[in-house]
Protein backbone atom coordinates (compact mmCIF):
# COMPACT_ATOMS: atom_id res chain seq x y z
CA UNK A 1 0.00 0.00 0.00
CA UNK A 2 1.19 3.49 -0.78
CA UNK A 3 0.92 6.60 1.34
CA UNK A 4 1.54 10.13 0.17
CA UNK A 5 2.12 13.23 2.22
CA UNK A 6 3.39 16.77 1.83
CA UNK A 7 6.03 18.23 4.09
CA UNK A 8 8.49 21.07 3.82
CA UNK A 9 11.99 20.72 5.24
CA UNK A 10 14.98 23.02 5.14
CA UNK A 11 16.95 21.09 7.76
CA UNK A 12 18.08 17.76 6.27
CA UNK A 13 18.82 16.30 9.71
CA UNK A 14 15.24 16.87 10.84
CA UNK A 15 14.03 15.35 7.58
CA UNK A 16 16.28 12.33 8.09
CA UNK A 17 14.93 11.89 11.62
CA UNK A 18 11.35 12.07 10.36
CA UNK A 19 11.99 9.51 7.58
CA UNK A 20 13.52 7.14 10.13
CA UNK A 21 10.55 7.62 12.46
CA UNK A 22 8.23 6.80 9.56
CA UNK A 23 10.35 3.73 8.70
CA UNK A 24 10.16 2.60 12.34
CA UNK A 25 6.36 2.63 11.97
CA UNK A 26 6.53 0.61 8.76
CA UNK A 27 6.26 3.45 6.24
CA UNK A 28 9.23 3.15 3.91
CA UNK A 29 10.03 6.29 1.96
CA UNK A 30 10.35 5.62 -1.78
CA UNK A 31 10.13 8.92 -3.65
CA UNK A 32 10.41 12.66 -3.30
CA UNK A 33 9.29 15.39 -5.67
CA UNK A 34 8.85 19.14 -5.37
CA UNK A 35 7.31 21.04 -3.71
CA UNK A 36 7.54 18.52 -0.87
CA UNK A 37 5.70 15.37 -1.81
CA UNK A 38 6.89 12.27 0.03
CA UNK A 39 5.76 8.86 -1.15
CA UNK A 40 5.85 5.89 1.20
CA UNK A 41 5.26 2.20 0.86
CA UNK A 42 4.04 0.13 3.77
CA UNK A 43 6.43 -2.58 4.89
CA UNK A 44 7.94 -4.15 7.97
CA UNK A 45 8.46 -1.65 10.78
CA UNK A 46 12.12 -0.83 11.34
CA UNK A 47 13.33 -2.62 8.21
CA UNK A 48 15.39 0.30 6.89
CA UNK A 49 17.66 3.11 8.04
CA UNK A 50 17.55 6.26 5.90
CA UNK A 51 20.32 8.79 5.27
CA UNK A 52 20.33 11.98 3.23
CA UNK A 53 23.35 13.36 1.40
CA UNK A 54 24.06 16.43 -0.65
CA UNK A 55 26.16 14.91 -3.43
CA UNK A 56 29.20 16.71 -4.83
CA UNK A 57 27.84 16.37 -8.35
CA UNK A 58 24.45 15.78 -9.96
CA UNK A 59 23.26 12.17 -9.49
CA UNK A 60 23.62 11.24 -13.17
CA UNK A 61 27.17 12.59 -13.52
CA UNK A 62 29.91 9.94 -13.92
CA UNK A 63 31.41 10.90 -10.51
CA UNK A 64 28.13 10.43 -8.67
CA UNK A 65 27.25 7.26 -10.60
CA UNK A 66 30.55 5.74 -9.52
CA UNK A 67 29.86 6.71 -5.90
CA UNK A 68 26.28 5.42 -5.95
CA UNK A 69 27.46 2.12 -7.46
CA UNK A 70 30.07 1.84 -4.69
CA UNK A 71 27.44 2.54 -2.06
CA UNK A 72 25.07 -0.04 -3.54
CA UNK A 73 27.86 -2.63 -3.53
CA UNK A 74 28.14 -2.10 0.22
CA UNK A 75 24.47 -2.92 0.78
CA UNK A 76 23.02 0.59 0.46
CA UNK A 77 20.33 1.67 -1.97
CA UNK A 78 19.62 4.97 -3.68
CA UNK A 79 15.93 5.52 -3.01
CA UNK A 80 15.31 8.91 -4.58
CA UNK A 81 17.21 11.96 -5.73
CA UNK A 82 16.42 15.54 -6.46
CA UNK A 83 18.95 17.97 -7.90
CA UNK A 84 22.11 17.12 -5.87
CA UNK A 85 20.16 15.70 -2.90
CA UNK A 86 20.15 11.94 -2.53
CA UNK A 87 18.12 9.70 -0.22
CA UNK A 88 19.82 6.43 0.68
CA UNK A 89 18.70 3.51 2.80
CA UNK A 90 20.10 0.24 4.06
CA UNK A 91 18.51 -2.68 5.84
CA UNK A 92 18.81 -2.19 9.57
CA UNK A 93 19.72 -5.88 9.86
CA UNK A 94 23.09 -4.91 8.33
CA UNK A 95 23.91 -2.85 11.43
CA UNK A 96 24.19 0.89 12.05
CA UNK A 97 24.18 2.96 8.88
CA UNK A 98 26.02 6.28 8.67
CA UNK A 99 27.39 7.74 5.46
CA UNK A 100 30.19 9.67 7.14
CA UNK A 101 32.03 8.22 10.11
CA UNK A 102 34.95 10.57 10.64
CA UNK A 103 35.27 14.26 11.35
CA UNK A 104 36.95 15.24 8.10
CA UNK A 105 34.23 13.74 5.87
CA UNK A 106 31.45 15.07 8.13
CA UNK A 107 33.01 18.53 7.99
CA UNK A 108 33.18 18.42 4.18
CA UNK A 109 29.53 17.39 3.95
CA UNK A 110 28.45 20.21 6.27
CA UNK A 111 30.48 22.70 4.23
CA UNK A 112 28.75 21.60 1.02
CA UNK A 113 25.33 21.97 2.66
CA UNK A 114 26.12 25.37 4.20
CA UNK A 115 27.10 26.71 0.78
CA UNK A 116 24.05 25.19 -0.87
CA UNK A 117 21.40 26.38 1.59
CA UNK A 118 23.20 29.67 2.18
CA UNK A 119 23.08 30.49 -1.53
CA UNK A 120 19.42 29.49 -1.81
CA UNK A 121 18.75 31.81 1.15
CA UNK A 122 20.61 34.74 -0.37
CA UNK A 123 18.91 34.29 -3.75
CA UNK A 124 15.52 34.38 -2.02
CA UNK A 125 16.53 37.47 -0.08
CA UNK A 126 17.48 39.24 -3.32
CA UNK A 127 14.27 38.16 -5.07
CA UNK A 128 12.28 39.28 -2.03
CA UNK A 129 13.82 42.76 -2.06
CA UNK A 130 13.38 43.03 -5.80
CA UNK A 131 9.70 42.16 -5.59
CA UNK A 132 9.16 44.46 -2.65
CA UNK A 133 10.79 47.44 -4.37
CA UNK A 134 9.19 46.71 -7.69
CA UNK A 135 5.78 46.25 -6.13
CA UNK A 136 5.91 49.31 -3.91
CA UNK A 137 7.88 51.80 -5.99
CA UNK A 138 7.72 50.99 -9.65
CA UNK A 139 4.17 49.82 -10.07
CA UNK A 140 3.25 52.08 -7.16
CA UNK A 141 0.00 52.97 -5.47
CA UNK A 142 -1.05 55.03 -8.49
CA UNK A 143 -1.52 51.84 -10.43
CA UNK A 144 -3.24 50.11 -7.56
CA UNK A 145 -1.08 47.10 -8.30
CA UNK A 146 1.00 45.63 -5.52
CA UNK A 147 1.26 42.08 -6.82
CA UNK A 148 5.05 41.88 -6.64
CA UNK A 149 5.01 43.27 -3.14
CA UNK A 150 2.62 40.51 -2.09
CA UNK A 151 5.08 37.92 -3.39
CA UNK A 152 7.97 39.34 -1.40
CA UNK A 153 7.03 37.82 1.99
CA UNK A 154 7.15 34.31 0.49
CA UNK A 155 10.74 34.85 -0.58
CA UNK A 156 11.58 36.47 2.75
CA UNK A 157 10.11 33.53 4.61
CA UNK A 158 12.13 31.00 2.58
CA UNK A 159 15.24 33.18 3.01
CA UNK A 160 14.65 33.36 6.76
CA UNK A 161 14.43 29.58 7.17
CA UNK A 162 17.44 28.94 4.91
CA UNK A 163 19.63 31.42 6.74
CA UNK A 164 18.44 30.16 10.12
CA UNK A 165 19.40 26.58 9.21
CA UNK A 166 22.69 27.76 7.67
CA UNK A 167 23.56 29.48 10.93
CA UNK A 168 22.81 26.40 13.02
CA UNK A 169 24.87 24.23 10.63
CA UNK A 170 27.66 26.75 10.86
CA UNK A 171 27.80 26.32 14.64
CA UNK A 172 27.72 22.52 14.24
CA UNK A 173 30.59 22.82 11.78
CA UNK A 174 32.64 24.91 14.20
CA UNK A 175 32.01 22.35 16.93
CA UNK A 176 33.20 19.52 14.65
CA UNK A 177 36.27 21.47 13.62
CA UNK A 178 37.15 22.11 17.23
CA UNK A 179 36.70 18.43 18.11
CA UNK A 180 38.82 17.38 15.14
CA UNK A 181 41.73 19.38 16.53
CA UNK A 182 42.01 17.18 19.58
CA UNK A 183 40.88 13.78 18.37
CA UNK A 184 39.59 11.84 15.41
CA UNK B 1 54.27 21.77 3.47
CA UNK B 2 53.94 18.52 1.44
CA UNK B 3 57.00 17.01 3.18
CA UNK B 4 55.54 17.39 6.65
CA UNK B 5 52.02 16.23 5.78
CA UNK B 6 53.47 13.05 4.22
CA UNK B 7 55.02 12.25 7.57
CA UNK B 8 51.96 13.13 9.66
CA UNK B 9 49.84 10.62 11.54
CA UNK B 10 47.45 8.49 9.53
CA UNK B 11 43.79 8.60 10.38
CA UNK B 12 42.32 5.49 11.96
CA UNK B 13 40.26 4.86 8.83
CA UNK B 14 43.30 5.08 6.53
CA UNK B 15 45.41 2.92 8.85
CA UNK B 16 42.81 0.15 8.90
CA UNK B 17 42.09 0.39 5.17
CA UNK B 18 45.82 -0.08 4.45
CA UNK B 19 45.90 -3.09 6.77
CA UNK B 20 42.79 -4.58 5.14
CA UNK B 21 44.21 -4.21 1.64
CA UNK B 22 47.17 -6.50 2.28
CA UNK B 23 44.89 -8.89 0.45
CA UNK B 24 42.71 -7.66 -2.45
CA UNK B 25 39.25 -6.56 -1.36
CA UNK B 26 36.25 -4.60 -2.58
CA UNK B 27 34.56 -1.83 -0.60
CA UNK B 28 32.16 -4.03 1.32
CA UNK B 29 34.98 -6.45 2.15
CA UNK B 30 37.04 -3.60 3.65
CA UNK B 31 34.09 -2.49 5.82
CA UNK B 32 33.52 -6.02 7.16
CA UNK B 33 37.23 -6.71 7.70
CA UNK B 34 37.83 -3.47 9.61
CA UNK B 35 34.70 -4.00 11.68
CA UNK B 36 35.81 -7.51 12.70
CA UNK B 37 39.43 -6.54 13.30
CA UNK B 38 38.40 -3.70 15.62
CA UNK B 39 35.74 -5.75 17.45
CA UNK B 40 32.89 -3.61 16.05
CA UNK B 41 34.53 -0.38 17.17
CA UNK B 42 35.39 1.04 13.73
CA UNK B 43 32.43 1.16 11.35
CA UNK B 44 33.41 2.81 8.08
CA UNK B 45 30.54 4.68 6.45
CA UNK B 46 30.34 4.28 2.67
CA UNK B 47 30.82 8.04 2.12
CA UNK B 48 33.93 8.12 4.28
CA UNK B 49 35.35 4.92 2.79
CA UNK B 50 34.76 6.05 -0.79
CA UNK B 51 36.53 9.36 -0.16
CA UNK B 52 39.45 7.63 1.56
CA UNK B 53 39.87 5.05 -1.22
CA UNK B 54 40.01 7.76 -3.88
CA UNK B 55 42.55 9.80 -1.91
CA UNK B 56 44.72 6.73 -1.34
CA UNK B 57 44.63 5.85 -5.05
CA UNK B 58 45.64 9.44 -5.90
CA UNK B 59 48.55 9.15 -3.47
CA UNK B 60 49.55 5.81 -4.96
CA UNK B 61 49.27 3.97 -1.64
CA UNK B 62 46.67 1.56 -3.01
CA UNK B 63 45.60 0.59 -6.52
CA UNK B 64 42.39 -0.58 -8.14
CA UNK B 65 42.75 -4.05 -9.66
CA UNK B 66 41.47 -4.69 -13.16
CA UNK B 67 38.15 -6.42 -12.64
CA UNK B 68 37.08 -9.60 -14.39
CA UNK B 69 34.19 -9.00 -16.74
CA UNK B 70 31.62 -10.97 -14.76
CA UNK B 71 32.27 -8.92 -11.62
CA UNK B 72 31.01 -5.37 -11.27
CA UNK B 73 32.69 -4.75 -7.91
CA UNK B 74 36.06 -3.07 -7.99
CA UNK B 75 38.83 -4.59 -5.92
CA UNK B 76 41.75 -2.73 -4.40
CA UNK B 77 45.18 -3.70 -3.11
CA UNK B 78 47.96 -1.97 -1.20
CA UNK B 79 51.04 -0.84 -3.19
CA UNK B 80 54.71 -0.89 -2.22
CA UNK B 81 54.50 2.80 -1.40
CA UNK B 82 51.47 2.09 0.80
CA UNK B 83 53.35 -0.64 2.67
CA UNK B 84 56.30 1.68 3.28
CA UNK B 85 54.00 4.40 4.60
CA UNK B 86 52.27 1.95 6.88
CA UNK B 87 55.58 0.65 8.30
CA UNK B 88 56.68 4.23 9.04
CA UNK B 89 53.38 4.81 10.80
CA UNK B 90 53.80 1.65 12.89
CA UNK B 91 57.23 2.95 13.95
CA UNK B 92 55.65 6.24 14.96
CA UNK B 93 52.93 4.45 16.91
CA UNK B 94 55.56 2.32 18.67
CA UNK B 95 57.32 5.49 19.75
CA UNK B 96 54.04 6.89 21.13
CA UNK B 97 53.31 3.64 22.90
CA UNK B 98 56.79 3.38 24.40
CA UNK B 99 56.61 6.91 25.76
CA UNK B 100 53.09 6.35 27.05
CA UNK B 101 54.12 3.22 28.89
CA UNK B 102 57.21 4.84 30.32
CA UNK B 103 55.64 8.08 31.51
CA UNK B 104 51.91 7.56 32.07
CA UNK B 105 52.10 3.94 33.22
CA UNK B 106 55.47 4.36 34.91
CA UNK B 107 56.78 1.06 33.56
CA UNK B 108 60.39 0.33 34.42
Amino acid sequence: MKYRTFKFFVDFEKEEKWLNQMAAKGYNFIDFSLPGRYLFETGNPGEYIYRIELLKHLPNSPESKDYIEFLEDTGGELVSSHFRWAWFRRKSADGPFHLFTDYSSQIKHYQRIIWFIGIVGIINLVIGFYNLCYGLLLTGPDYGFFFNAYLAPISFLIAFFCLKVTTSYYFNLKKLQKESQIHE
Amino acid sequence: MPESTERGALTEAVYYILLALHSPMHGYGIMQYVKELSNDRVNLGPGTLYGAINTLIEKGWIKALSTPENSRKKEYEITLKGRETLLLEIERLEELLAHGNKIARRDA
